[in-house]
């Protein structure tokens, strides 16, 4: 099953739609909860990360039979140095964003942590590609 | 302890949701960093805060929280309102600071 969603940056008030639309499809595959919560967590960190930092992008999901894929790539601006960004701590979100009580430099590594596999690639000035993979 | 015991105890406004009032509570979380909550946070558990935007019920929906409870009088955006009555979880208030509705919060559910 693959399901595809376009997220747009700055748009907060969509934000968090596609983690919800993935989370009843696995309710309904009737996937292990604890398994469930995991790839809730990493996704919507990485949806939020489209919409914090980047202009625009779109997130792709493929839910076979023992594992989901997810893949978020934008255009945006890119993340200089990716071992850096990794960093709990670690944001260049602005001050707007900030307020709203995100960039506390806390989504990558949750990522990393909910996800078993997360692959990162980025080039400056033109994009992220975010590649992250869960087992059942 | 279900989230109306929390209402009738602490003298909570309940600005939406109230359907999702007989939700069994299972502990706290405390913060305004929503990563952190994202991250940490546990299902069941009742989120305090200052933050009033819908995120806020984004993130309480997709960890199951129990409820939302907005310190020092802040009221909920709109927007907040209609997720929360969506998903029946329930957005609370107080007057009283973090600090203060905190202790009474955990006063009472470890009794
Ligand atoms: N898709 C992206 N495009 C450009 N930069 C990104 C992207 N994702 C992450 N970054 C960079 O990596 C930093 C760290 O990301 P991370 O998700 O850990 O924290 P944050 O988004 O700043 O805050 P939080 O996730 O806690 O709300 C960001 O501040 C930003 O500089
Ligand atoms: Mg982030």
């Amino acid at each position: 099953m693959k399901l595809t969603f376009s997220i747009q940056g700055s748009d907060f008030t969509h934000a968090g739609y596609p983690s919800s639309e993935v989370k009843k499809v696995l309710k309904q595959l009737d996937i292990d909860g604890k398994t469930i919560k995991k790839i809730v967590i990493a996704l919507y960190e990485a949806e939020v990360n489209v919409v914090a930092h980047a202009w625009k992008g779109t997130a792709t999901i493929e839910i076979e039979e023992n594992k989901i894929s997810m893949l978020l790539e934008d255009e945006g601006p890119g993340i200089p140095d990716i071992d850096l960004a990794m960093q709990a701590g670690y944001s260049t979100a602005s001050k707007e964003v900030r307020d709203m009580g995100f960039g506390a430099g806390m989504g990558l590594p949750n990522m990393k942590k909910n996800s078993d596999e997360l692959i990162i690639e980025s080039e400056v000035g033109k994009g992220t590609k975010v590649k992250m993979v869960n087992y059942f | 302890m279900k989230v109306s015991d929390l209402v009738d105890e602490l003298g909570l406004t309940v600005y939406s949701g109230a359907k999702g009032l007989d939700r069994e509570i299972t502990g706290g979380y405390v913060s305004d960093l929503l990563s952190d909550v994202m991250g940490n946070s546990r299902e069941g558990q009742v989120w305090i805060t200052l933050q009033v935007h819908q995120n806020v019920m984004a993130i309480a929906s997709l960890k199951d929280l129990a409820a939302v409870v907005l310190v020092n009088n802040f009221q909920p955006h709109e927007n907040t309102i209609r997720h929360s009555n969506d998903e029946n979880i329930p957005v609370l208030g107080t007057c009283l600071p973090t600090f203060e509705i905190t202790g009474k919060f955990y006063q009472l559910f470890k009794q």
